[in-house]
């Protein structure tokens, strides 16, 4: 197994190698000064800052080769960085690193209607591409909360999903091909603009990866065509068990809906006090169910919906009537990170997912906990696709308390293995959930992670420490910390 | 009647074995597509003994069964909860198995439209060429903890490893099913499957073949009724026959002796310059051609057009098969292939002579 090790990187000066990269790269085009470093030193995890090197900003494919021909040629580290909006430090420089930033790969080069792909760079912000195509009654899918402002290349990196997910699947279930450059300043073409392409399914394996092998240039993407409608029913009840039991109740109705989350109290109470969203607020729990599809469709489905939701004590259910109504009623949903701000100093938010039929007993044992540590937790859930956020609220200003919610962030992922889940459903491992891999995954399978990560990377530059932790390494880590209610991307929404 | 059984110890031995004597194996459960890809002389080691279904609760769309489980009785499980496998795999035979269809990758008519084989494999439990057990991926839809090692087994003929489980997604068949047929040329038909494609339709599957298109619609009554109005045709009588011999290549197109090309196109790619009958599935994106034409020929034009062309059937199984990688990708499989069996004993050459 190979990692890059600090102490062996090649201490030139940096100026040398700022001159090296100014030989193809324009003189802006490379910071070194600590002032234009600092906008670079963490992404949407802020709690991990690290002045890199140097970051250098590319214009074309083949400057980004060079720029990784030289780093191997120097053995230094490189950290791809999109928008910077991921939430588990995945774009975290490193002291002796250089970023290579894709912000200037933001055009969309091809749109083909008929065929219902786009050809975008890895720049391109996830909602300009359904900006761009939504005049050909077309849209891109995944669509993760900060979707204004995250861009594809950190979407394709993560696989992001979004509240969609279940009906419509993740970043990998909606791109065609994708452009890469290895570490060695080999450009290859994964997949194809046909529906698979031949030899192993690369596509999947550079997907989720994390920047770890390869620097993605440029990716077609699928469209979809956007639905003729959209309906919103809400439905509220006296238990969550009885509002989870009604989520699996309209699956194996053979429902797939667009978008199911659920809410408990806390949270209802919470977002309503934050955007009056019109809750009610004695339930303990609310269910957001949309359904999608052409209208008779839709208006079979919600009938079907609704008998469903009242046989499973749905103590009141609500249809939004208009288009206003249904973004009034997403509106609480998504307000449910900045409500926690509001509530509390600082929260953190969790990112595991379950098999939906442990719903109630991890509730249940997450209250449990949450009274042990004496910690809030407020619980917004992909209800579809077993995904929960649990935000802990807590103030970082009380002595300890950080400490105690990282023990108590950890013990609720180790709980989401335990019951057959997973610790990161969509936000990536990074940094930030590096050591509950080692509750994932025993050693063998990292092993044979590692042995993949070096068929890509054989000295192991790219993005060293994040995603999968070296056999010796499980470093106590936090998650994503807000600090005094101050989002990372205040203006971003977070659901 | 076979019985549920766990043997993963016993073909662990098996493989450490392998490693010992440096003997390559051939992998096989149901046999049912041998006919598929090159040749590959190993030792028989069949896993068709490990069968059994795991786990199944259809409220969470999610099945986990061991890979010699018989697809049968996979698809009459979920049949019996009104569930089904999206991808429609083709089974080519009594035998087919759970290990053996994702092994192979393949997808049926609703490809297109729901989704590949790869697209609903969420975890996979495997013996790697060092002979350890490994688990990637879980019963969970959304994971994004390490890489996504499940899908890569999807499709790599069993060339990286031995599959033991596997988690599927699994999905609600549609309440309602029903199929069209119009009177239209190849190419007009491929321009019109892909403007469907671009409108909000419950399409389920678009075909082409002998001046005819094939359309199959499913989804609710009411969306059924709509979406039938707008499309207009003739009703299909007996659809989901045509559609099953569609996918099981029971059609009479597929009744032949000459090479069988599998072309994998972008879907809107106008008719091909090759000679032959030709087929087309996934409203434009799978074209079948049954072609006398040369190899070298059929790639070149495949090729030009941004596809690759697979000899499906009636090749020359010690000939090239998939479709010839390039310098770098061909480097970087090989690479993958020894980070899994460092010491080529799983399939070798059964996709490629050098992986």
């Amino acid at each position: 197994m190979s990692q890059a090790n600090p102490q062996t990187a090649e201490t030139r000066p940096v100026t040398d190698l700022v001159a090296e990269f100014r030989h193809f790269l324009p003189a802006e085009s490379v910071l070194h000064e600590a002032e234009d470093l600092r906008p670079f030193e963490c992404d949407g995890l802020t709690a991990y800052r690290q002045l890199p090197l140097l970051v250098v900003l590319p214009e074309t494919v083949e400057q980004v080769c060079e720029v990784l021909r030289v780093c191997s040629r120097r053995q230094l580290p490189v950290v791809a960085r999109g928008a910077g909006t991921g939430l588990s430090g995945g774009a975290l420089p490193l002291a002796n690193g250089v970023v290579l930033s894709l912000a200037r790969f933001n055009q969309i080069l091809e749109i083909d209607p008929l065929s219902r792909t786009a050809r975008v760079q890895p720049g391109v912000r996830n909602l300009a591409i359904s900006q761009a195509v939504a005049c050909h009654q077309l849209y891109y899918a995944p669509d993760p909360s900060s979707q204004i402002a995250c861009s594809i290349g950190g979407n394709v990196a993560e696989n992001s999903g979004g509240l969609h997910c279940l009906k419509y699947g993740l970043t990998v279930h909606n791109i065609l091909e994708v452009q890469v450059v290895t570490m060695d300043g080999e450009l290859l073409t994964i997949g194809g603009h046909s529906l698979d392409s031949p030899g192993y399914d690369l596509l999947a394996i550079l997907t989720g990866s994390e920047g770890l092998l390869a620097v993605i240039v440029e990716i077609t993407v699928k469209l979809l065509a956007v639905p003729e409608c959209a309906k919103l029913m809400l439905a509220a009840f006296a238990t969550s068990q009885a509002a989870g039991a009604a989520v699996g109740r309209i699956i194996s109705a053979g429902i797939i809906p667009a978008g199911l989350e659920l809410m408990d109290n806390f949270a209802i109470r919470a977002t309503d006090e934050f955007c009056q969203a019109g809750y009610p607020l004695e339930a303990a729990a609310i269910l957001l169910c949309e359904i999608d599809g052409t209208e008779p469709e839709v208006d079979d489905q919600i009938a079907m919906v609704e008998e469903l939701l009242k046989s499973c004590g749905a103590s009141e259910i609500r249809i939004a009537r208009s288009e206003l109504e249904r973004q009034r009623f997403w509106a609480g949903r998504k307000a449910a990170f900045p409500a926690a701000g509001r509530l509390s100093p600082d929260y953190y938010c969790m990112d595991g997912t379950i098999p939906r039929r442990e719903l109630s007993n991890v509730l249940k044992r997450m209250e449990a906990m949450s009274k042990d540590y004496k910690l809030p937790i407020m619980n917004v859930f992909h209800a579809g696709d077993g995904n929960l956020h649990p935000l802990i609220l807590y103030d970082a200003n009380h002595d300890g308390e950080l400490e105690r919610v990282e023990e108590l962030g950890a013990k609720i992922l180790d709980m989401c293995v335990e019951v057959g889940g997973t610790i990161t459903g969509e936000h990536g491992v990074g940094v930030e959930k590096i050591d509950r891999m080692c509750t994932q995954f025993a050693k063998p399978e990292l092993e044979q992670f590692h042995a993949l990560k070096a068929a890509f990377d054989e000295a192991g530059l790219l993005n060293p420490g994040k995603a999968v932790p070296s056999l010796a390494r499980c470093a106590e880590i936090g998650g994503m910390h807000v600090h005094a209610g101050q989002l990372p991307f205040p203006d971003i929404e977070r659901f | 009647m076979s019985v549920d059984r766990d043997i993963q110890e016993l073909l662990q031995q098996r493989v450490a074995q392998a490693m010992e004597t440096r003997t390559p194996l051939a992998i096989c459960a149901g046999n049912s597509k041998n006919f598929l890809g090159r040749e590959s002389d190993g030792e028989i080691f069949s896993v068709a003994d490990h069968r059994g279904i795991l786990s199944y609760e259809p409220t969470e769309l999610v099945l986990t069964a061991r890979s010699g489980t018989p697809l049968d009785e996979i698809e009459a499980t979920l049949a019996e909860q009104h569930q089904l496998l999206a991808f429609e795999p083709p089974h080519y035979g009594p035998g087919a198995t759970l290990g053996g269809t994702v092994a192979a990758g393949l997808s049926g008519p609703r490809r297109a439209f729901a989704g590949a084989c790869r697209d609903f494999v969420l975890g996979t439990g495997i013996i790697n060429g060092k002979a350890e057990i490994l688990h990637f991926g879980g019963q969970v839809m959304k994971n994004v903890a390490g890489y996504d090692v499940s899908r890569l087994m999807t499709g790599a003929m069993g060339t990286l490893g031995v599959l033991l489980d596997i988690s599927l997604k699994v999905l609600p068949v549609a309440p309602e099913q029903c199929s069209l047929s119009f009177s239209e040329n190849r190419a007009t038909a491929i321009t019109r499957m892909n403007q469907w494609c671009g409108r909000p339709l419950p399409l389920s599957a678009l075909a082409w073949h002998d001046q005819t298109l094939y359309a199959r619609l499913s989804g609710t009554a009411g969306g059924l009724q709509s979406a039938c109005k707008k499309l207009g045709g003739e009703p299909l009588a007996d659809g989901e026959s045509f559609w099953a011999g569609l996918r099981e290549q029971r059609h009479a197109f597929f009744a032949t002796s000459d090479p069988l090309w599998r072309l994998s196109v972008p879907s809107a790619t106008p008719p091909l310059a090759l000679p032959g009958e030709v087929l087309i599935e996934w409203g434009g994106a799978l074209r079948w051609l049954k072609t006398d034409a040369d190899a070298s020929s059929v790639r070149a034009v495949t090729a030009s057009a941004g596809g690759h062309a697979l000899l499906y059937r009636n090749g020359d199984p010690s000939g090239e098969i998939y479709h010839p990688l390039g310098d770098g990708l061909l480097r970087l499989q090989q690479r993958i292939k020894a980070a899994f069996d460092p010491l080529g004993i799983f399939n070798p050459g059964r996709m490629y002579a050098l992986i």
